[in-house]
């Protein structure tokens, strides 16, 4: 009944002022709308535009790069052409086992972060307790100071980690997963102060009734976190999963640090073309081309996942969600 | 009578010990991973530190390290009035190309989404290690990242014409020119302070807008006695996080300084002291700016 009734509101012919042309009113949103529309498409270009290059160069041969009259699209193009300079790094990048590696890193460290933000963030939204504000801004300072700070002892730590004098004797995590692994955990990783700052205030816009009744009803506290702020969050966890994925999948720094550069990882592949490929054997032209190859074989992993998350990144903007 | 072994805890009690259990993490990981090494970063500060098999040694050297990088170093001086220069160039280009954008982004128009998506774009692709190979790559020295030099350059040409018609100041002309070069860094730099703006724009209840329009508000009114107050508090947020977010920008010349002495030529201790200084300045910027918007900023009472 609602809803014929609310179709037959559209359906029905609106009533048109009959001079709509010759209002200024018409006039100025129009001019605006043809304004904001190349904006709009000026700035996507902006963006865009280093990633068509890099398309663009990575089907080039050295000779296309000479030719004055090619910018975008090589003279050759066919299925040989295209596929050529992905061939050959496909397999000096070692391509398929370092992409591996880099997504089983960078998927582990993105879940332990989610994991450990929402639970300190739920923390720091719904309970009371003494310090609780000063933690809060110890998350932020955490975020303020700059990671070459703690860059040299966080090295030295898991050098010689003795798990804070208890072990007699101190093993070596580098070169392991265990640096990453415990950082995440603890809410220490890349940035992770940003990943609690959301999750807390997306926990506080959270309706309170609901987690209420299910405590009333018997669930315990960490019952209740799981079955009803968890769902509720859902989506924003998304994006903390996908601010954190990408964010360790580009470290070079700090994972350099903790498995140096000879770990069979994409970055580390990525930098090991420029070092091969040196300005003596070759020209800077066919350096520039495999590099652009290398970098869109980095990328595009990323932009699937971006691909198939933005629908919830974008939700949950409109949602509030990510600045309560 | 019975002696109560655990002690009885009201509700209020038992919220807190729940609370201390979520945060715990956090408290763990704080002292672990960042109190621990922050103390230690102050004492390899004043230390000369070499590191053995079994394990490091410290020599007491004083401000030596300090002394060395502001003295000795041919780079640091030069690289950290520039580091800082460009911060300050770049934090209101940021925040207002931003701010302008999350605007644009929350009208209605056709293929909002997928300029969304575009706009957003940059968080996936800002990252350094894309970064890295880009600055030494001939594509981009030849056709610039920024898309067409000419172009740019007949902008900046015709913006100086127009600047000294309107008889601004030089400094400002200067500073305008600067930030029209750097156009695609801001855009890039700009996309998560936009996801912050965009939310906070997208969460003013519209009553308070149709309460405007009643009365009779132009748009300019509504903006800047609705709009802007309540987004205001997310500028101290965006600034923090534009900040935050330099210290391991591709482009910041002074972390890469600071890498190269630790990792590169193995003076750690000197790396440290770079460091503290650096934080010294941002630390200084941080509170003045603080200070400068902390009275003006609106909260919306909860």
């Amino acid at each position: 009944m609602a809803a014929e009734l609310s179709r037959d509101l559209e359906t029905m012919p609106k009533v048109r002022r009959k001079s709509r042309f010759f209002t200024s009113h018409f006039w100025a949103e129009t001019l605006w709308a043809f304004v904001r529309a190349v904006l709009v498409l000026g700035i996507c270009y902006i963006i865009v535009y280093p990633l068509l290059i890099k398309l663009s160069s990575s089907m080039m041969t050295e000779k296309d790069m000479y030719d004055m009259l090619v910018k975008w699209i090589p003279r050759k193009l066919n299925y040989e052409s295209i596929v050529q300079n992905y061939r050959l790094l496909y397999g000096f990048m070692d391509y398929p086992k370092a992409l591996f590696n880099s997504l089983v890193l960078a998927t582990t460290v993105a879940l332990l972060q989610v994991v450990s933000s929402s639970l300190i963030g739920y923390g720091l939204a719904r309970f009371d307790f003494f310090g609780k504000n000063l933690l809060f801004a110890l998350v932020i300072l955490t975020l303020l100071i700059p990671p070459q700070m703690i860059m040299v002892p966080l090295f030295l730590n898991f050098r010689f980690f003795d798990f804070f004098g208890i072990m007699p004797k101190s093993v070596n995590l580098l070169g392991t997963y265990w640096p990453f692994i415990l950082t995440s955990i603890t809410g220490m990783g890349l940035r992770n102060g940003f990943f609690i700052y959301i999750m807390r205030q997306v926990f506080r816009g959270l309706p309170k009734s609901l987690e209420e009744a299910a405590l009333v009803d018997g669930a315990g506290q960490f019952r209740t976190f799981l079955t009803i702020m968890v769902p509720g969050a859902a989506s924003a966890m998304l994006v903390v999963f996908l601010f954190a994925f990408v964010w360790q999948y580009n470290d070079y720094q700090f994972t350099r640090m903790y498995l140096s550069n000879t770990a069979p990882l994409l970055p580390f592949s990525l930098e090991r073309l420029t070092r091969t490929f040196d300005v003596e054997q070759y020209s800077k032209e066919y350096i520039s081309i495999l590099n652009n190859t290398g970098m869109i074989m980095f990328i595009t992993p990323l932009l699937l996942l971006y691909g198939f998350l933005q629908r919830y990144f974008i939700e949950s903007i409109e949602r509030t969600g990510i600045v309560g | 009578m019975r002696i109560r072994f655990w002690p009885r805890f009201t509700l209020r009690r038992k919220r807190a010990v729940w609370g201390y259990l979520f945060v715990s993490p956090f408290i763990l990981g704080f002292i672990a991973f960042f109190l621990g090494p922050i103390v230690q970063s102050i004492i390899f500060a004043f230390n000369e530190l070499t590191i053995k098999a079994a394990g490091f040694e410290l020599t007491y050297v004083g401000w030596e390290n300090f002394r060395y990088a502001l003295r000795v170093d041919p780079d640091f001086v030069r690289v950290f009035t520039e580091t800082t220069i460009q911060i300050l160039v770049d934090l209101p280009a940021i925040i207002l190309f931003s701010f302008f954008a999350a605007n644009l982004l929350n009208q209605k128009f056709r293929g909002r989404w997928m300029a969304r998506v575009v706009f957003f774009l940059p968080v996936i692709l800002t990252a350094g290690i894309v970064y890295r190979f880009e600055s030494g790559d001939i594509l981009t020295d030849v056709l610039g990242y920024v898309p067409d030099e000419t172009e740019v350059f007949s902008v900046s040409r015709s913006m100086i014409g127009l600047l000294s018609v309107l008889r601004m100041p030089a400094w400002f002309v200067q500073y305008i020119l600067t930030a029209v070069e750097r156009v695609p860094d801001i855009i890039n730099a700009s996309a998560i302070p936009i996801v912050v703006f965009l939310s906070a724009l997208q969460g003013i209840p519209s009553s308070l807008y149709e309460c405007a329009a009643i009365e009779g508000a132009t748009g300019w009114e509504t903006f800047w006695k609705i709009t802007f107050p309540l987004v205001s508090p997310l500028f101290l947020t965006n600034i923090i996080y534009i900040i935050v977010d330099s210290f391991t920008r591709p482009g910041n010349t002074l972390v890469e300084l600071i890498n190269d002495s630790a990792w590169g030529r193995g003076i750690y201790g000197v790396s440290v002291a770079m460091t503290w200084m650096y934080f010294g300045v941002i630390a200084v910027i941080l509170v003045l700016v603080f200070l400068l918007l902390a009275r003006r900023v609106v909260y919306m009472e909860e």
